[in-house]
C-alpha cells in the first residue's frame, strides 16, 4: 500500500498505453450490454454524421482508471470516479487506435486519507476526457 | 420531439434485483483491460479482505443500463435514443461491489437543462444491496441533440 505522506501534488503515479481494436469494442459491447451499432458498423456511424466507428465512451472511462487501480494495488480503494466525454476515439478497422493515460496526483487530503488522482487521457494529440478525476482511499496504508 | 421538462424530479420504481456474477465481473474486467488480480482471482480478493472478487470501478454501468431503459421507455419522456450522446458519468461508492451482491437500482431524474437547442438530462441511479444498504450511486448526463 501507498502512504499519503509519500505523495506530492503533481507526482505522476501511473502511465499506460492501450491499443484498441474493433475486437475490443465488440468485447466491450458484449460485456456491458451497450450494443449501439455506431461502435461496430461504419455504415451506421457514417449515416448519423460520424466519421466512422467510435469507441464506447464508457470503454475509455473504464480502461482509464485501470492504471490507478494497479498503482494502488486494490481496485476497491477507488471511492469516486468521474469524467466528461469531450471527444470521440475513432477506431480504424485495420489500425485501431492507441489511447494514452497519464495519472497525476491532483489533491491530497490528510484528514480523510484520500488522494484525488487526475487523469489525462489522450488519443493522438487530443485529450478525449475532461475533468477525469479518481478519488482513492489510502486509509490504513 | 423534445425532452419533457416535467421529467425533472421523477423517481422510478426500483429495478428487479441484479445478481452480480463472478464470471460477469471477469468478463467485464477483461473488456476494460483490467489486470488487477483482485478483479479476477478469488484468493487474491480474499487476501485483500473481500468476500469474493471485486467489480471494476465502472461495472455499475451494467445496472445503470437497466434504469436508462426505464427512462427511455417512459411514454412521455420525449427522448429519441438516436439523438442521445453521453455527456458525463460519475460513480460514487459507499463500498466496492463484490461477486454475489444483489443490486437494486432506483432512478431519479435529477435535472433537465436546455442549452442551445440541446437538452441535458442528468440521472442518478442509487444502488443498494440485498439488505437495503447503499453500495454506489451512478450519475449520468445524457445530451439529447435538438432537431436540426
Amino acid at each position: 500500500m501507498i502512504g499519503i505522506e509519500t505523495l506530492a501534488v503533481g507526482d505522476v503515479v501511473a502511465e499506460r498505453e492501450f491499443a484498441l481494436s474493433r475486437d475490443s469494442l465488440v468485447r466491450y459491447a458484449g460485456a456491458s450490454g451497450d450494443f449501439n451499432s455506431i461502435h461496430y458498423r461504419d455504415d451506421v456511424a457514417i449515416s448519423v454524421g460520424l466519421p466512422g466507428v467510435l469507441a464506447h465512451g464508457m470503454l475509455t472511462m473504464g480502461l482509464a482508471v485501470q492504471p490507478v487501480a494497479d498503482w494502488i494495488g486494490d481496485p476497491g480503494r477507488v471511492v469516486d470516479y468521474q469524467v466528461r466525454f469531450t471527444r470521440p476515439v475513432l477506431v480504424d478497422a485495420t489500425t485501431g487506435a492507441t489511447v494514452l493515460v497519464v495519472a497525476k496526483v491532483g489533491k491530497l487530503d490528510e484528514e480523510t486519507q484520500t488522494a484525488r488522482i487526475d487523469l489525462t487521457v489522450s488519443y493522438g494529440e487530443q485529450t478525449v476526457l475532461g475533468k477525469a478525476q479518481v478519488l482513492v482511499n489510502l486509509a490504513g496504508a | 420531439m423534445s425532452v419533457n421538462p416535467e421529467l425533472q424530479g421523477r423517481v422510478f420504481l426500483p429495478t428487479p434485483p441484479y445478481l452480480v456474477g463472478r464470471e460477469k465481473i471477469r468478463e467485464f474486467a477483461k473488456a476494460v483491460f483490467a489486470t488487477n488480480p483482485v478483479n479476477f482471482d478469488v484468493e487474491a480478493a480474499r487476501a485483500a479482505g473481500y468476500s469474493d472478487i471485486v467489480a471494476p470501478t465502472t461495472f455499475p454501468v451494467v445496472v445503470q443500463g437497466l434504469t436508462l431503459d426505464q427512462l427511455l421507455a417512459e411514454p412521455d419522456a420525449g427522448i429519441d435514443f438516436a439523438r442521445v450522446v453521453h455527456g458525463d458519468q460519475r460513480f460514487t461508492y459507499t463500498r466496492p461491489i463484490v461477486a454475489g451482491d444483489e443490486l437494486t437500482a432506483t432512478l431519479t431524474v435529477a435535472s433537465i437543462k436546455t442549452l442551445g437547442g440541446h437538452s441535458m438530462v442528468t440521472t442518478e441511479s442509487a444502488m443498494v444491496d440485498a439488505t437495503g444498504a447503499h453500495v454506489v450511486t451512478t450519475i449520468s448526463t445524457l445530451v439529447v441533440r435538438g432537431d436540426e
